[in-house]
């Protein structure tokens, strides 16, 4: 099964023997576990974990860091991720010993600079999107999502009203829906106007007394800036739903129009994309939600409250409160870089964080237009889609650009989706990239659709130079091999 | 707000990307922006810090909180402080590992797909279940979607938790259930560990499953054989939440019978950082796979033969099901999933056990010492492992106590008092392997002093 250039999991490479462990002798009497334990709930056997050395473990994973890519590595275009740099001030700040190493359940009175920094945090958030209060306790946008929605089933409740449905249009995050069944509600999908935008007719048919709330992304997953933005929040709140704002395309707008403005009741942050928290590989993130005071009683808690004195305390006396979404105080590590990254740039640096952000992406979208096609024409925000469509003539498809792109270095675009375009390729540049990084991009990406014309079976095999090459896909999801089973 | 390290557009480029937009000014990029809702000013947010200025602001902040570097811990209650292999930090701050995205073109990103799939395979060994999926976000989150997972396997509303299982983590799945209807039925303790008659006159043929924690929210083990023959018995669930330390000494939940196994990483290898972010994980059994929420890895082959690694099971998630997803979970904390394999790396076979066995030696012979000081009692006969509860002299001021020990240089422990009425004049303690017997020791002289 394993040709000459796998690479060993860790599992493969133990030999008995072999320790990386340095622990403590034990300075107190020995207690054997099986004279205070009963035996039924000890292990037997011990857990086969590998034994290895610490040359190994660094190795190991040194070499697995080097088949991944990262922004590090290379431009990133992938769209509604907001996949900018993630500055390394904000990583050393993280790892201070009096944010690394605090407990949950101090004193409140020995966490008063963790405090203060969450307060400032909340207030700050609140006065990008326009909102009243903020909890920062989600832990990534889908939980923000589900937050967000049971506020608004909390809402409603408190005035006696049942409302069951959430409507989403149809270019929406796939989070929307699942977050709002999640949250025990039904979704109602409304088809997108020619324009890509909200269908008007189509949500004053959907909005009803049933509405309990209307997700929407703007600018949207096309990169288009809902402008009849007022007239949708008055359909749904004339039918006395709420708005709900996915805030993953937040990058667009900083400092330039606010939620909170535009008639939304409650908003999400993604804090690893608009606030340059890095991704993980998957995770940690963080997802605040933002609510207009109506909403405000029902936040989960605690949040964090100022005193007079100018001391904060966690404040847990929110009787209406939905109660509890993640444990302790939500994701600190990351809020700490989400607050590095806005004092690094203050009001003015954010919003021409986002001035940037657009300028590259209409200069892209521009440059790009005669080769692939602009699924929806006109200014852009952070991103933008195009379609594939047209290769499929050369038996092309968009996965085939996006398979080419890695041979020249660079991490593909989001494709197949937003679900409304055919053959989906959606850029995001982001802010911080420069012309010269986008103009290399782009004449790869004219290359690459002269090629699918003049030699389709270059993008049909591609990759070419990766490590491994396209992988059966089909296979693993028939027959799933999901650990090792190295025992 | 022209110049700023980490935007490279100069006015040259601007004016040039201008001119092939055909536009006149950025401004004009925004017009479809009505004004109706646009903002005008500056918002009214944090000012700029220079780099110099605002390492100085963040240390300043950072300096004002008591931190486990200059206080002794023996605070517990579901975030630990033990020692974090010097390698760890260094393996996750290689960026081809911190600033990647989710691993969508697994071509390019092997690396954290093996990671994971690693990560998977060491959940799988230490809980011995058959199936792991690529982390949650916490264990407090999954141990709700676990309840979840539970009332769709079974088609039914009822889950039984134990009060015994950490406070935030009941909130959470109280908060989560009210969505998705789920009646949620709690069950007492009996010195400290759930209850075993009480749990039998909860559960029926309407119980989706069992939900309980080992060693417990007061350190105590749970009695997990007898508890698996009563929820089987009516054919329920059973939903354990596991401190995965505790594993290189105690048996495998798998191998007690347990159907998913949900636990927070915290204590392998990830820094208390106030409780957040931290890793959850969740394991089921193979009957269970397709209902598991959240990322899963699967081993396959390229189209020469080579082993490779790509995110499988996708007919599960959020992008392709929309609202029929078994959860709207779409991002795992894949750094911090790597913390936690990087550490078992290092434990290995020998040391999660050493380590197990350091930890529960040092909390009994804290129990002892602290057992018998006057007036002093262990709450609890049952059998621990990291951590206890401890019974303080009669009108003891618990707040005023906890000040005392803090002054002298301790986090003096959990006081239950907060979410447990019954147990006021209650602290949880902990020990960790961290802790020398001379910490130890002190820590007894200053409850000697302070009571």
């Amino acid at each position: 099964m394993s040709g000459h250039r796998d690479k060993a999991l860790i599992f493969e490479m133990s030999k008995p023997g072999r320790v990386a462990y340095s622990l403590p002798a034990c300075d107190v009497p020995e207690v054997e576990a099986s004279s205070v334990v009963p035996a039924r709930l000890l292990r037997t056997e011990p857990a086969a974990l590998p034994e290895v050395y610490e040359v190994d473990v660094i190795r190991h994973y040194t070499e697995l860091s080097r088949r991944n890519f990262g922004v590090d590595n290379g431009f990133y275009p992938l769209g509604s991720c907001t996949m900018k740099y993630n500055p390394k001030l904000n990583e050393d700040a993280a790892r201070l010993p009096g944010f690394a190493k605090i407990h949950p359940y101090q004193p409140e009175e020995s966490l008063q600079g963790a405090m203060e920094l969450l307060y400032t945090l909340q207030r700050d958030l609140a006065a990008l999107t326009g909102m009243d209060e903020v909890t920062l306790q989600p832990a990534a946008g889908a939980h923000g999502e589900w937050t967000g929605l049971m506020l608004i089933r909390a809402y409603h409740e408190s005035r006696g009203e049942t409302r069951t449905k959430v409507i989403v249009p149809d270019s929406s995050h796939g989070t929307n829906p699942s977050s709002a069944t999640a949250a025990g509600f039904e979704t109602i999908t409304i088809p997108s106007d020619a324009s890509g935008l909200v269908d008007l007719d189509a949500l004053r048919a959907a909005a009803g007394a049933d509405t309990a709330a209307l997700m929407l992304t703007n600018p949207n997953t096309l990169g288009r800036f809902e402008s009849q933005i007022a007239e949708i929040a008055r359909i749904v709140h004339e039918a006395g739903g709420l708005l709900y704002y996915d805030g993953a395309n937040s990058n667009a707008i900083m400092g330039i129009a606010r939620p909170g403005d535009m008639g939304f009741d409650v908003v999400h942050l993604n804090l690893h994309k608009t606030m340059s928290t890095p991704h993980g590989g998957g995770g940690p993130g963080a997802g605040p939600v933002g609510v207009k005071a109506r909403l405000a009683p029902f936040l989960p808690k605690p949040v964090v409250g100022r005193r007079g004195d100018g001391t904060y305390y966690w404040d847990e006396d929110r009787p209406r409160s939905i109660g509890r979404v993640k444990p302790y105080y939500g994701n600190f590590g990351i809020l700490v870089r989400a607050y590095a990254y806005i004092r690094s740039y203050g009001p003015a640096g954010l919003r021409r964080v986002s001035e940037c952000a657009v300028l590259n992406a209409n200069y892209m979208m521009h440059r790009l237009a005669p080769y692939y096609e602009v699924a929806y024409p006109g200014v852009c925000k952070h991103e933008f889609v195009l379609s594939g469509k047209r290769l499929r003539a050369f038996g092309v498809r968009t996965l085939d650009v996006a398979k080419r792109l890695l041979d020249f270095g660079y991490h593909p675009p989001t494709v197949y989706f937003p679900l409304n375009v055919e053959e989906c390729i959606m850029i995001e540049p982001t802010e911080t990239e420069s012309k010269e990084t986008l103009d290399g991009f782009i004449d790869v990406m004219i290359r690459i659709a002269r090629e699918a014309e003049e030699e389709p079976d270059l993008l049909l095999q591609a990759p070419h130079t990766t490590i491994v090459k396209r992988l059966d896909e089909a296979t693993a999801a028939r027959r799933p091999v999901l650990n090792c089973h190295c025992e | 707000m022209k110049r700023h390290r980490y935007l490279p557009m100069t006015a040259q480029d601007e004016s040039d990307m201008l001119a092939v937009i055909g536009a006149s000014s950025t401004e004009d990029l925004f017009a479809d922006i009505p004004a109706s809702v646009r903002y005008s000013g500056e918002l009214p947010m944090s000012g700029a810090l220079d780099e110099a200025g605002l390492l100085r602001h963040l240390r300043a902040l950072s300096d004002r909180n008591a931190d486990a570097d200059r206080h002794v811990s023996f605070l517990g209650a579901g975030i630990y402080d033990h020692h974090i292999p010097v390698v760890i930090q260094h393996v996750i701050s290689r960026s081809e590992f911190y600033t990647a995205y989710t691993p969508y073109q697994p071509e390019i990103s092997q690396g954290e797909l093996q990671a994971i799939f690693e990560f998977q395979s060491y959940i799988c060994e230490l809980t011995g279940m058959k199936v792991a999926n690529a982390s949650m976000y916490d264990g407090a989150t999954a141990l709700a979607e676990a309840a979840a997972l539970a009332s769709g396997a079974t088609k039914r509303k009822r889950i039984v938790v134990s009060r015994a299982v950490h406070p935030e983590a009941r909130d959470i799945l109280r908060t989560s259930a009210r969505g998705q209807g789920l009646e949620i039925v709690e069950v007492g303790c009996a010195d400290g560990v759930t209850d075993l008659g009480a749990l039998a006159a909860a559960v029926d043929a309407e119980t989706a499953a069992v939900l309980v924690q080992t060693p417990n929210f007061f350190g105590c083990l749970e009695d997990i054989p007898a508890i698996e023959a009563l929820v089987h018995d009516r054919r329920g669930l059973l939903v354990t939440s596991v401190n995965p330390l505790s594993l290189g000494l105690l048996e495998s939940p798998g191998a007690l019978g347990a159907d998913i196994v949900v636990g927070d990483a915290q204590p392998l290898g990830i820094p208390m950082s106030l409780g957040g972010p931290t890793c959850g994980f969740f394991a089921v059994t193979e009957a269970l796979m397709r209902r598991m929420p959240g990322r899963i890895v699967g081993q396959t082959t390229d189209s020469e033969g080579r082993r490779g690694f790509v995110l499988t099971l996708q007919a599960r998630e959020q992008h392709i099901r929309r609202e029929k997803a078994t959860s709207n979970i779409c991002s795992n904390q894949a750094l911090l999933a790597l913390c936690a394999s990087v550490y078992l790396s290092v434990m290995g076979r020998a040391g999660i056990r050493e380590v197990a066995s350091l930890n529960l030696s040092k909390a009994r012979y804290a129990l002892g010492r602290l057992g018998a000081l006057p007036g002093v009692e262990i709450a609890f006969p049952s059998p621990i492992f990291n951590e206890f509860a401890v019974k303080l002299p009669a009108g003891t001021d618990v707040a005023a106590f906890q000040a005392k020990l803090l002054a002298a240089g301790y986090w003096g422990g959990y006081d239950l008092g907060r979410t447990y009425p019954e147990l006021s004049g209650h602290l949880l303690v902990a020990v960790t392997e961290r802790r020398t017997r001379e910490e130890i020791d002190g820590f007894v002289q200053a409850w000697e002093a302070s009571l």
